[in-house]
């Protein structure tokens, strides 16, 4: 059976037992939203644009968050693997800094940049970038050896080398990077919008709480969910294996 | 009519393409100073097909990093085309038994590559990439990605691109022990008729002594370690030679008797453990 056609029917299924469960009325529908009332909340927030602009909002902070952070993440990845000192070092702490829930940032972030977009956008890129500067570092460090002897032996040099080859060379690791990036750029924005309060996607969560409309609450979580899904599995999941095939790190899929 | 010949005759540096002049090197470990090679003295001729064999151990691959210019020797001198080694370039191309070839790059791309790092312009790298591809007849797949290709495949592209980059010496270390026997086969036809057409100078390793004679104008025979030349063969069958050919394996069983010793030290010191 295709794929696609197994997840639909796992969905669709879920779906049905979910609204099998409300109509059963053993929770009041207040604790237990059934899948009608969340689809009429999301119909509604599409009506009155409160759902499109929160994500607009929310995708705009999110690509530029992202955006910053692969840029220089992988810069900053790149430097720390030419140097020992540097790994040993500058490593070391930022392997500490990516520990941190993002969220942690957010009290300095308000501080330095008072309540406004940059400070969102902070959180964003502290929860990413560490991780894309991790896995850039592994790249340059599990480059073949084999790679750059040879791109030596060609007359490759320096700087050539490193753009010829060992850039090259790093990219499998990279877009692991990236991916892991994203997921965690994305989940520091929405925990970032829900306690900042100011338009986007987790504002719209928090609003919904505030009105007690959880049928609100769980429309935007599942919105959440799919944007997240879809982006990680439309993306970077194929990215990753193809890159990974092409660079004959793993064989074709099943 | 002698099918191999034992040598001792020294040539002068005039007519030599390489030379190692007392190469020795040693690593230090743990354990103390690990010695590799001692005393190495090896002369190659222009155009020359030298074969290199001895037990796993012996120190053949650490000698062509030496000649590559990817290790340098703790004594003694290395000198290829009257200049002493001192970093690896193209005019020294390896082939390496796990192919190195980037993978993000496609077969001509690859090939490419030595020309590009050289500075050519487009126009003749362009062409020479063209008469190489279709020397080791894989033109055809010239837009493919290495990941497509088979075993024997890759090893071409390897050798195209070596080629390519238009060395002086081409130095092979056990380039074909990755790959099926029929895929073998084929390619030391393939490098025969190549080295034949090209006139290159080649050093080739190998632990296997029938390749060595099928292949080879002169056969050096190195000790397990410390590595040293223990001896010299010269081939003289007629080319082109095939691997069952009973002269070949003839030739093969003179060289493996003396080897065999070396190869006895080599299994004691690996697999005999005191209890």
């Amino acid at each position: 059976m295709k794929r696609s056609l197994r997840l639909f029917i796992f969905y669709a299924s879920l779906v049905a037992l979910w609204q099998f469960l409300t109509g059963l009325k053993i929770w009041p529908p207040y604790l237990f939203p059934s899948p009608l009332s969340v689809l009429s909340a999301l119909r509604l927030g599409f009506a009155d644009h409160t759902v499109p602009i929160a994500l607009a909002t929310t995708m705009k902070r999110v690509a530029l968050g992202y955006g910053l952070s692969v840029v220089v993440g992988v810069a900053l990845g790149f430097v720390i693997a030419t140097s020992r000192l540097l790994e040993d070092t500058v490593g070391s702490l930022v392997v500490g800094l990516q520990s941190l829930p993002s969220i942690c940032w957010l009290p300095l972030a308000v501080l330095w940049f008072g309540l406004s977009e940059k400070a969102i956008i902070f959180v964003t890129v502290a929860g990413s970038l560490l991780s894309v500067t991790i896995n850039t570092v592994a790249g340059v460090q599990h480059v073949p050896r084999i790679y750059l002897m040879a791109g030596r032996n060609l007359g490759a040099r320096g700087f050539r080398l490193f753009v010829h080859v060992l850039f090259p060379a790093s990219l499998p690791y990279v877009v692991t990077g990236l991916k892991q990036g994203w997921a965690f750029a994305w989940r520091s924005l929405i925990s970032g919008e829900m306690i900042f309060v100011t338009l986007g996607l987790g504002q719209l969560l928090m609003m919904g709480r505030d009105l007690n409309d959880m049928s609100q609450v769980v429309a935007v979580m599942v919105m959440i969910m799919a944007i997240g899904y879809l982006i990680d599995r439309a993306v970077f999941h194929n990215l990753e294996s193809r890159v990974r095939q092409k660079w004959g790190l793993e064989g074709s899929p099943r | 009519m002698a099918t191999l010949v034992g040598i001792s005759e020294k040539l002068t540096q005039k007519h030599s393409k390489l030379q190692l002049k007392a190469v020795s090197r040693s690593f230090k470990t743990a354990q103390g100073p690990f010695v590799a090679l001692a005393n190495i003295d090896l002369e190659v001729r222009e155009g020359e097909f030298l074969c290199v064999v001895g037990p796993s151990g012996c120190g053949k691959s650490t000698l062509l990093s030496l000649v590559a210019g990817h290790d340098h020797p703790t004594a003694g001198e290395v000198w290829t085309d009257g200049e002493p080694v001192r970093e690896p370039g193209p005019d020294r191309m390896v082939i390496f038994q796990e192919h190195a070839l980037f993978p993000w790059l496609t077969v001509r791309q690859n090939v490419e590559f030595g020309p590009r790092m050289l500075g050519l312009p487009r126009r003749e790298w362009h062409d020479r990439c063209d008469y190489y591809l279709r020397l080791v007849h894989l033109s055809k797949f010239e837009s493919s990605y290495i990941h497509q290709l088979s075993g024997g495949m890759k090893q071409r592209v390897a050798l195209a691109r070596a080629l390519a980059a238009e060395p002086n010496l081409l130095l092979m270390d056990e380039p074909f022990a990755a790959l099926d026997a029929q895929t073998r086969d084929l390619l030391h036809d393939e490098l025969e008729r190549i080295w034949s057409e090209t006139g290159k100078t080649v050093v080739f390793v190998t632990h296997n002594v029938r390749e060595a004679v099928r292949l080879g104008d002169r056969i050096i025979l190195m000790t397990f370690r410390p590595g040293r030349v223990k001896s010299q063969f010269r081939v003289t069958l007629p080319r082109p030679r095939s691997l069952e050919d009973p002269a070949v394996a003839l030739a093969a069983r003179q060289v493996l008797a003396e080897l065999r010793e070396e190869i006895d030290m080599a299994f004691e010191e690996e697999y005999v453990h005191e209890a």
